[in-house]
């Protein structure tokens, strides 16, 4: 089974569903408040809609926690252009794998949510953006179109509504630039995934040049229930300007690694001991990255926290994507390090300076100190060439190469000066 | 250059999903489909589907150039991508890609001489959960193990002696089974 059981827990919101039989079916999902979230919203006034948006404190599951009702507020009520709706399914986040299990076992609420957000903004078309890797879900997405279409619940005049709305799958390539949404918004029109400038922000100008709602798969699914449920519910499920529930992927060195639904606001040592089962052979935590790789690490003892956006950004990290990692004592931090820093160097799209060559230095500088072969100044160097490319790069691919890198440079240099090259080599390299 | 019927149904249907005057936004997905069927973008492939999309080959070869999944050449019959990433590296993801390189006497992004395996380490799949994982052309395995591993590479290199549980890219269907993503298999449904 690609889902973990549930835990006593959880808070089941957007997994309601997950535990009926056949629960990507049209069927199941028609006998569990299926499309009714969108049969309240075809009664509402577009407004009506952002408003509940907006009171359910919606922020953005891909990774940022911009306020969802708001994003739809930009975009422009009179435009000669048609307007899009787009999702992010290129899920590339390490140590996230939330929205493939929404596809997989929800994929109607996706598509729903979808729906309400095209009469939200009049919006008539769909397009979901997939991860080239999940071809299955794809696969399960086209099927769920297909049944929607076939059950009148997408295309022409739906339940007579006079409402049109198509939605169509999209698969990429492999890059993990594409989830950054300009760039996907280039690879969604058969270009390279290079991010655009921006003002103009995808609400004005998105898709084909024509205003877009651009969200994340789990904010789409949330938005079903807080329409049929209303925006307060939803709110109430979380802390203040923290709305709901959401999706924490728990990984690394746990018992019971799993994608849980908790409501905002949630402890991270519960759910490290809790909800995951604690440490695996009982070892000590040593560093969590609490929202994908991205994310500045948390240290064991900065682990005592509230997991909503505003708290996990006081403690100087980010709630990011729900990815939260778990490193045990065991965990090397110089290999840790150097793993992101790979990643990210291999995944920079080149277009801009700072983070192209930045990533290579890092990675280059990172491979000497692993392998044992770095001096002092290598590990200032370090810090020192991640801290010039925060805020210097043409999209947030180089805040998220350096950020995690900084705190891990800071918050573990002993385990740096560890493995520094004796000085009696430095003198033979120098 | 001919498709098979079920592939030139599909890039017609591709191209009719984007806003008119806009059918280049098909390029990626009709270079991912088409892959599939052929293997690998050859040039011929490149110039075909520039021609369909009213575009230029360059701009068929930029995209080309940038996406990890679109390949020159072509890849083994099964490709295994074994991630490496982060969750996948504190559970294991590293000695599963180096035991496959070694039981496969291959490198990384190398095919072996009978051109049955190819082997990659890829970046994060989105199978942190359920570390180390794998993905065999579009087939997930979680909670991959040596033993599993070592399974797996044996019976897609048919040492076990029976049929392959995984048919081979160019005959590949349009539709796998999506009954859960490990499970995942050719339905053989059109």
């Amino acid at each position: 089974m690609l889902f973990n059981p549930p835990h006593p827990l959880e808070v089941k919101v957007l997994t309601r569903r997950f535990s009926e039989p056949n629960c990507a079916s049209l069927e199941t999902y028609l006998a569990h408040d299926g499309y009714q979230g969108f049969r309240k919203a075809l009664g509402m006034k577009p407004e009506e809609i952002i408003d509940q948006v907006k009171i359910s404190n919606l922020r953005g599951r891909g990774g940022a926690g911009f306020p969802t009702g708001m994003k739809w507020s930009f975009v422009p009520r009179q435009s000669s252009r048609p307007k899009y709706v787009v999702v992010n399914a290129d899920e590339g986040e390490p140590g996230t794998c939330k929205d493939r299990v929404l596809m997989e076992n929800d994929p109607h609420s996706l598509l729903e949510g979808m729906m309400i957000a095209g009469l939200a903004v009049g919006a008539h078309t769909g397009y979901i953006y997939i991860r080239g890797e999940y071809r299955y879900l794809i696969e399960i997405m086209d099927r769920a179109i297909e049944e929607a279409c076939a059950g009148g619940w997408l295309g022409r005049n739906i339940l007579g509504s006079g409402f049109d709305f198509d939605a169509f799958t999209h698969t990429g390539a492999g890059s993990y630039e594409c989830g950054e949404e300009s760039a996907l918004l280039e690879s969604l029109e058969g270009k390279r995934g290079v991010p655009r400038i921006r003002p103009p922000f995808p609400a004005v100008s998105g898709a084909f040049q024509s205003p877009t709602v651009l969200n994340n798969v789990e904010t789409f699914c949330a938005v079903p229930p807080i329409v049929l449920k209303g925006g307060e519910w939803f709110a109430n499920l979380g802390t203040p300007k923290n709305g709901g529930t959401r999706l924490f992927c728990l990984s690394g060195h746990i018992n019971r690694p799993g994608v849980y639904e908790l409501p905002m606001g949630f402890n991270l040592l519960r759910m490290i001991e809790e909800v995951g089962g604690g440490m695996i052979g009982g070892r000590k935590l040593k560093a969590v990255i609490p929202g994908g790789s991205s994310c500045p690490v948390l240290k064991a003892d900065e682990c005592d926290l509230a997991m909503d956006f505003d708290t996990v950004a006081k403690a100087k990290s980010m709630l990011g994507s729900g990815g939260v990692v778990i490193l045990d004592e065991t965990a090397d931090m110089v290999k840790v390090a150097l793993r992101l820093m790979r990643f990210y160097q291999h995944e920079s799209c080149g277009w801009c300076i700072p983070c192209r060559e930045g990533t290579l230095w890092l990675r280059k500088l990172l491979e000497r100190l692993d392998a044992g072969r770095g001096s002092a100044t290598d590990v200032n160097l370090v810090g020192e060439l991640a801290r010039n490319m925060l805020g210097r790069t043409f999209c947030p691919l180089g805040d998220a190469a350096a950020m995690p890198t900084i705190s891990i440079v800071e918050k573990f240099r002993d385990e740096f000066e560890a493995r520094l090259a004796p000085a009696r080599d430095l003198v033979e390299i120098a | 250059m001919t498709f098979s019927p079920a592939l030139e149904a599909r890039l017609a249907a591709l191209i009719r999903r984007y806003p008119a005057g806009r059918q280049r936004a098909a390029l990626i997905p009709m270079l991912m489909y088409a892959q599939d069927e052929t293997a690998s973008i050859t040039p011929e492939l490149a110039e075909e589907i520039a021609r369909r999309l009213g575009i230029t080959t360059l701009q068929v070869d930029e995209v080309v150039s940038y996406y990890s999944m679109l390949h020159r050449r072509p890849l083994g019959r099964h490709h295994v991508q074994i991630c490496t990433n982060i969750s996948c590296m504190l559970t294991g993801g590293e000695e599963l890609f180096e035991r496959a390189c070694r039981r496969l006497r291959i490198g990384n992004k190398q095919v072996t001489a009978d051109g049955q395996v190819s082997v990659e380490e890829v970046e994060c799949i989105g199978a942190c959960s359920w570390a180390p994982a794998l993905i065999v052309n579009y087939d997930f395995h979680h909670n991959v193990t040596t033993e599993k591993l070592d399974q797996l590479l044996d019976s897609l290199r048919g040492a076990a002696g029976g049929p392959t549980a995984f048919r081979p890219r160019a005959d590949r269907g349009p539709s796998l089974k999506p009954s859960n993503g490990e499970t995942a298999v050719d339905s053989g449904a059109a």
